[in-house]
């Protein structure tokens, strides 16, 4: 059904649906490729369907937020392009996501490769016990072994773009343990670049930050939109608001709705994704 | 008498009743530390660390039983800390959800627990009868069976306190699980499995009853493995059952010894566990 501004709620279109880039810049950009396509998966955590079957793009150089519930299967659909669910034995996929037309499920598609191109960031910050430095440099020593200065420069490069050199330049020997939160979840962020990824994706990467960090984050995820196809799940819908140029609403395993993040804001198709992004449910 | 009164008051009791059987505790480990230090300090010469166990009547020390010791002590950490540091990894890091880890934990536990008598008992059958007499090296591994069970639970749990989700940001940047495991678990646990091996260490420093069927004793100086070596706590054993004070005065001794090297170790322990989150 077409959804019908109901004059109960505050009038007019919530002002979370603010795009970071104005619609007049983005008509300016090329038309979006698809970088990752998602074919109809399923995923099962020993005999639960926590997905049943869903199917949507992702476009290049573009954000892709996943909103709905908890437990509505965001985070495992992020956990899929990845195949980071693999650690666990119980669980278990089906269907097709073609990476540049690969299929990533398959098995033949070597898991560490896929990961080198596919960067994840978690909800916790994760940084490893190790020096602010060597929490970079792990990711690329995997990969490359590059003379002392090309390390240097690459780490310096990852921290830029994370835009976490400025307050960690003077102090890259210090534990990655000491910074704070936000600084923390850059760090990760810097970490997963600095393999050079061409797909981000971010778990509610600001939902255990304060609000001054979360702007940094959001501002870092718009500088990033140029380079990468960001898919990013969140429980804060004015955040998908600001940063998505694509929305996917779940529930329960399911896409209710998959449009422009204008569009599920302002007029969703579906009564439920009206309902959620208005704050009436969930 | 008010619901919050009652409260109160019930914790005073518990309270107390702790406060007692803390001090219960504390008590008879003060009156040990005491008797030992009375005892002991006289004999803490150098001689003790210089002179060979002596006859009766005679002058002496413990230097072929500290040195038995040392060399018995170290031998069984090198050969039981990797043991137990590897299969305290299986049953962290690869055997989620497997059979065959819940027998191997289950296991572990009751070498964790059994009287070492037994493990002495086991080591003679299979080493002592075997070879055709006693020896250092049956010692020594008597002693690492005791270190593995010791070194494989530390381990296994110091790993268990590393957050999954350290190793699922390692999986993620596509780092093989062989990598995350020594450079990201075993950093973040570091300390934790450092102090379960000095616990072991500590552990194994005063055993007697292992090394009673083992290494045995001897009177003199022996540096050979081979043959039966002297050791602190055999000697301690079988010098205070002697009937000569000088023995008993060099069993005080070597008791006091034996009493402040492990203090230093568990210190040591509580120090490395803390040293690493301070520097945090």
């Amino acid at each position: 059904m077409t959804a019908v501004l109901s004059p109960a709620r505050p009038a007019g279109p919530p002002p979370l649906a603010r795009p970071v880039v104005p619609p007049a810049e983005r008509k300016a950009e090329s038309a979006p490729t698809i970088k990752a396509e998602i074919r109809n998966v399923r995923f099962f955590c020993k005999k639960f369907e926590a997905i049943k079957g869903i199917s949507l793009p992702l476009y290049d150089r573009r954000v892709t937020a996943f909103i709905g519930p908890s437990g509505c299967g965001k985070s495992t659909l992020l956990r899929m392009l990845n195949r980071i669910y693999t650690l666990y034995p119980e669980q278990r996929a089906e269907g097709e996501i073609l990476v540049d037309g690969r299929n990533v499920l398959a098995p033949d598609y070597d898991v560490n490769l896929l990961r080198a191109k596919v960067g994840m960031v978690f909800q916790k910050p994760t940084p490893f016990p190790m020096s602010i430095y060597d929490n970079i440099a792990f990711g690329i020593r995997l990969y490359d072994r590059l003379p002392a200065s090309e390390l240097d420069g690459r780490v310096e490069e990852a921290l830029k773009r994370a835009a976490l050199w400025n307050e960690v330049k003077d102090k890259l020997k210090q534990s990655g343990l000491g910074l704070s939160g936000g600084q923390q979840q850059r760090l990760c962020i810097a970490r997963a670049i600095a393999l050079r990824p061409e797909i981000l994706l971010l778990d509610e990467p600001a939902s255990a930050l304060d609000p001054i960090s979360t702007s940094k984050i959001e501002e870092l995820i718009h500088e990033l939109r140029s380079d990468y196809c960001i898919a990013i799940v969140t429980h804060n819908m004015q955040q998908a608001a600001r940063t998505a140029d694509y929305t996917a609403f779940m529930y329960l395993g399911e896409l209710i709705e998959y449009d422009e993040t204008t569009t599920i804001f302002t007029k969703p198709g579906k009564k439920q994704t009206e309902d959620y992004v208005t704050g009436r449910f969930g | 008498m008010t619901l919050y009164q009652r409260r109160k008051l019930a914790n005073r009791i518990v309270l107390g009743l702790s406060l007692a059987a803390t001090a219960f505790g504390l008590a008879w480990l003060a009156a040990i530390l005491v008797t030992l230090l009375t005892h002991g300090v006289s004999a803490l010469t150098a001689d003790l660390f210089t002179q060979m166990t002596p006859p009766p009547g005679s002058r002496g020390g413990l230097l072929n039983a500290i040195y038995g010791s040392l060399v018995m002590t170290a031998l069984a950490t090198l050969i039981g800390t990797p043991v137990g540091i590897l299969a305290g990894t299986y049953l962290a890091e690869y055997s989620r959800g497997s059979r065959l880890a819940e027998v191997i934990r289950f296991i572990n536990d009751i070498l964790l627990s059994a009287p070492s008598i037994i493990v002495g008992l086991f080591v003679y059958e299979v080493a002592v009868i075997r070879v055709g007499h006693f020896s250092g090296w049956a010692g020594a591994f008597a002693l690492a069976i005791i270190v593995v069970p010791v070194v494989v639970r530390t381990t296994e749990d110091m790993l268990r306190l590393v957050p999954d989700s350290l190793r699922e940001a390692a999986a993620a940047l596509g780092a093989p699980k062989w990598r995350a495991v020594i450079q990201i678990s075993y950093r973040a646990a570091l300390q934790g499995i450092v102090t379960g091996i000095m616990l072991a260490v500590a552990r194994i420093s005063g055993e007697t009853a292992p090394l009673l069927f083992t290494a045995l004793n001897n009177q003199f100086w022996s540096a050979d493995l081979n043959a039966p070596m002297a050791n602190l706590p055999v000697v301690i054993f079988q010098f205070a059952l002697s009937p000569y004070s000088d023995w008993q005065s060099l069993a005080w001794g070597g008791a006091l010894l034996i009493t402040l090297v492990i203090l230093t170790l568990n210190i040591g322990a509580r120090l490395v566990a803390s040293w690493s989150t301070v520097k945090k």
